[in-house]
């Protein structure tokens, strides 16, 4: 197992180069006006270095003026000693924003992930233990409508709905207007007050994959033989179920849990934009619109770390669930 | 192969056969996946809603009379500001041309003239102060007749030329002084009691009036016949006025009074054509009209259009990447799935969406056209989405590689290609197509959510996802959701017909799924 895990984890680190190169490439072949241009706007502000130092500052941070591959190597030298930059669009350090902003993000993905489980697999096991009844070809239409709703347009209804006519929720961000005036207390219910409406989005965007996929692999654990046995037994239905039948189907449905949690640190790209929630996907999102490289460089590196590292929690997890799964 | 064998040549035998039981009904395996699919009710209903999309989409945009960036025009009627009335209680100076009179001199003499006194001296001048008549002074150093202050204007009838120093003088001192003619530039000029001034030929040169009455564009030349008729409405205290100028044409004019300024401002109403911006739907435009006054159902097949096409061109570029390397990848096994595997792993890794957003950004800063922006848009999205594909092909290879048919084409001699080809792929199609079907789906979302964030289809194309976009406009969300409601409908009722269509297809491929 633990040679599993080195092997597998090398093979990351192998990945995970490649994507790096690969990110790193596609900044370098953007045109290079755009650099200029970022150079040009930077110096442009009020206080700020010369068109020139900025040039300087970039070729050196991102050692434009060395080839492609020996940049790269310079590059991820610096982030290994942990020197990631500083961004240009927040003006601090890119590690400094990262810290500030991703632990906002995690609440909200964590709160919508486990609202998320409660829902979508109760609901999957009903689809599956009552298959072509009415309940079932509701929740598979809510479950397929779940995930082919645009985030963007489920969250102008949701706004158009709750914030435009009943007036219940703020349009944008993530405080009120007299979050100042408010104790402690006040303030943490002012911010849960105004992640409602994009906990809700997620929610009902993200649950419909994990309805589907409870109901298939219930339906499969149900069509097994041991479950035939088990009602050959005698047991009661409830028994079957929620004793033989589910705890079965927990087995996939846990490899794919594990595999998601490092996805709650990534953010939600396009939900915290439409909502103004200043987590990492806004700040990213806002970082990319206004060319900031570092920020950009950096958040692209760690998703691609959180999708390695999902990817290899759901693999030992099915191996450590399942005890079928025997690992070379 | 249909079941021919109860139909012999023998034409005397046709009536026998034909009314034989013994024939069986015998379908291809593709009727067979048809008519489980078609068994589906809900499957069906997904495909009609697609067809009726695409009708919506391709046929649509025929049949509608508006092109897709055709702009619709209203005739609106606008406020403009088309003049200014001050009604002069200052001091106003005029400036003898031959001499200085310079504005410190000008203050000096409103001093002069508030204290009463006839004479000051300002920076070693001296100057007099000469009262001509009531609220006429003439300023006079070194004997020359520098300049005159009064708090009347002249101002000439037939045009905006500045009239000259001796014939403003003469006409404010005629009429301050009461006398009917004054004599200027070698001229006589008769001054009636009302101010106007007329040449020796009778015809009316100019006039002296309290009010300053001055257009606001610089070639409009307001008549005199219109100022005096504009402030008898001032001085009736009216808000509106309406006026018909010599060639007939009427026009209203609505008068504010501005009590900062102390000045009246006169807006005339005119009719402007403009853009029909967000028009309520009407029976030429059954949605109404959108920002840029084009008709939004137009739009919106238009847009179904883009939306598709981009969604089914991705998906090919997808499949195409996808099935060629998962099929390599699956046949050959050893070090080249192992390479081939990590690249996978590699682009499966890459944070498509942050990519995408990066490229859109750059390519704003490059002024990428939007027709060749469409281009790279399916590239790149083709370009990053292929390693699921790839992932399934392999998958699927590896399990038929080790069937028995395989061998039998390996037995055969036939070359690999055409084993791959001819023998694996065909048998992932159906898998393929589910993939596929669902893919589409979701491009489509990407898509959408990309051009809602304006980074994808950009202006004069039109695509679901673009023509949402408006309700970043807060009052566009709230007002006007006749523009993004029925795109936000059209989006979710055709990614979701691509899903329920692809779920069918998969329950249909599949065998086991018995219903």
């Amino acid at each position: 197992m633990r040679k599993y895990i080195i092997k597998r984890l090398l093979i990351s680190v192998v990945i995970l180069f490649f994507v790096a190169f690969i990110i790193y490439a596609l900044m370098r072949c953007l045109p290079t006006s755009y650099v200029e241009n970022m150079a040009r706007q930077k110096s442009m502000q009020p206080g700020s270095k010369s068109f020139e130092e900025w040039m300087e500052q970039l070729t050196a941070a991102y050692n434009m003026d060395k080839g492609i591959i020996l940049g790269f190597f310079g590059w991820i030298g610096n982030m290994l000693k942990g020197n990631f930059g500083d961004s240009w669009r927040w003006t601090v350090p890119v590690v400094e924003k990262f810290h500030d902003t991703v632990w906002l993000s995690f609440v909200m993905g964590a709160i919508s992930f486990v609202l998320e489980l409660l829902i979508a697999i109760p609901l999957g096991v009903i689809a599956a233990t009552k298959q072509y009844s009415k309940a079932d070809y509701t929740i598979s239409v809510i479950a397929l409508a779940g995930i082919s709703l645009p985030t963007f347009f489920f969250a102008s209804l949701l706004k158009l709905v709750f914030s435009v006519k009943l007036g219940w929720f703020d349009l944008y961000g993530l405080v009120g207007r007299n979050y100042n005036q408010l104790d402690a207390f006040g303030q943490l219910l002012d911010k849960a007050h105004h992640l409602v409406l994009p906990i809700i989005t997620l929610v009902v965007v993200s649950m419909g994959s994990l309805m589907r996929y409870t109901r298939t692999n219930m339906l499969e654990v149900l069509n097994a033989d041991y479950i035939r046995t088990a009602r050959a037994k005698g047991l009661p239905e409830k028994k079957v179920i929620y004793h033989h039948a589910f705890r079965n189907t927990l087995i996939p449905l846990v490899t794919i849990i594990g595999g998601s949690l490092p996805g709650l640190f990534s953010g939600a790209l396009i939900t915290e934009t439409l909502y103004s929630i200043p987590g990492i996907g806004f700040a990213s999102y806002e970082s990319m619109i206004a060319g900031d490289i570092p920020f950009s460089m950096f958040y692209m590196v760690f998703c691609a770390i959180l999708t390695l590292l999902g990817n290899l929690l759901s693999d030992i997890l099915y191996a450590v669930v399942d005890p079928r799964v025997r690992i070379a | 192969m249909k079941k021919e064998n109860t139909a012999p040549s023998d034409n005397k035998k046709v009536n026998y056969s034909l009314n034989d039981d013994r024939r069986v009904k015998v379908l291809s395996p593709g009727a067979l996946v048809a008519k489980r699919f078609f068994r589906n009710r809900l499957a069906v209903t997904g495909l009609a809603v697609l067809i009726a999309m695409f009708a919506f989409s391709f046929i649509g945009g025929m049949v509608s009379p508006y092109k897709q960036d055709q702009k619709f025009y209203r005739v609106d009627q606008q406020s403009k500001a088309y003049a200014g009335v001050v009604r002069n209680e200052e001091w106003r100076y005029t400036v003898n041309d031959a001499e200085k009179f310079t504005g410190i001199v000008q203050a000096q003499t409103f001093l002069a003239i508030t204290k009463n006194e006839a004479a000051f001296n300002y920076s070693g001048t001296d100057y007099t102060l000469e009262k001509l008549a009531d609220d006429i002074y003439a300023v006079h150093t070194g004997g020359a007749l520098i300049g005159i202050a009064t708090k009347e204007v002249v101002s000439s009838s037939t045009s905006n030329d500045k009239l000259s120093f001796e014939f403003t003088y003469g006409a404010l001192l005629a009429k301050a002084t009461g006398e009917t003619s004054f004599t200027a530039e070698g001229q006589t000029y008769t001054v009636d009691k009302d101010g106007v001034v007329f040449a020796a030929d009778g015809a009316e040169v100019a006039y002296v009036s309290e009010y300053v009455v001055r257009a606001v564009m610089g070639d409009v030349f307001l008549t005199r016949d219109f100022k005096t008729k504009l402030i008898d409405a001032l001085e009736a205290g009216q808000t509106e006025f309406a006026y018909t100028d010599e060639n007939g044409e009427a026009c209203e004019y609505v008068l504010t009074y501005n009590a900062g300024t102390k000045s009246w401002d006169v807006m005339k109403e005119t009719d402007t054509t403009v853009f029909d911006t967000y028009a309520a739907p009407t029976k030429e435009h059954w949605l109404g009209t959108d920002r840029n006054g084009m008709d939004m159902l137009t739009r919106l097949m238009y847009g179904g259009r883009v939306s598709l096409i981009i969604g089914f061109i991705v998906v090919f570029i997808e499949s195409i990447i996808g099935v060629i390397m998962g099929g390599i990848s699956g046949y050959f096994g050893g070090w080249v799935d192992n390479l081939i595997m990590r690249i996978v792993d590699v682009f499966y890794c890459i944070p498509s969406m942050p990519v995408i957003i990066i490229l859109g950004a750059a390519m704003d800063a490059a002024n990428v056209e939007s027709s060749v922006r469409m281009l790279y848009l399916m590239l790149i999205l083709g370009f990053f989405g292929w390693a699921g594909t790839a992932r399934l092909v392999r998958g699927q290879i590896l399990s038929l590689r080790e069937q028995e048919f395989m061998t039998a084409t390996e037995a055969c001699g036939i070359s690999v290609r055409r084993r791959i080809f001819k023998h694996l792929i065909p048998n992932v199609i159906p898998q393929l197509i589910v993939v596929m079907t669902m893919g589409l789906g979701g491009t489509i979302i990407t898509e959408a959510t990309l051009s809602f964030l304006g980074l994808g289809v950009r202006f004069p194309f039109a695509s679901w996802g673009n023509i949402i976009n408006d309700v970043n406009n807060v009052f566009v969300l709230t007002h006007y959701w006749n523009i993004w409601i029925p795109a936000g409908v059209l989006l979710l009722m055709t990614v979701l017909a691509f899903n329920i269509v692809g779920d069918g297809l998969r329950d249909a491929f599949d065998p086991k799924m018995k219903r």
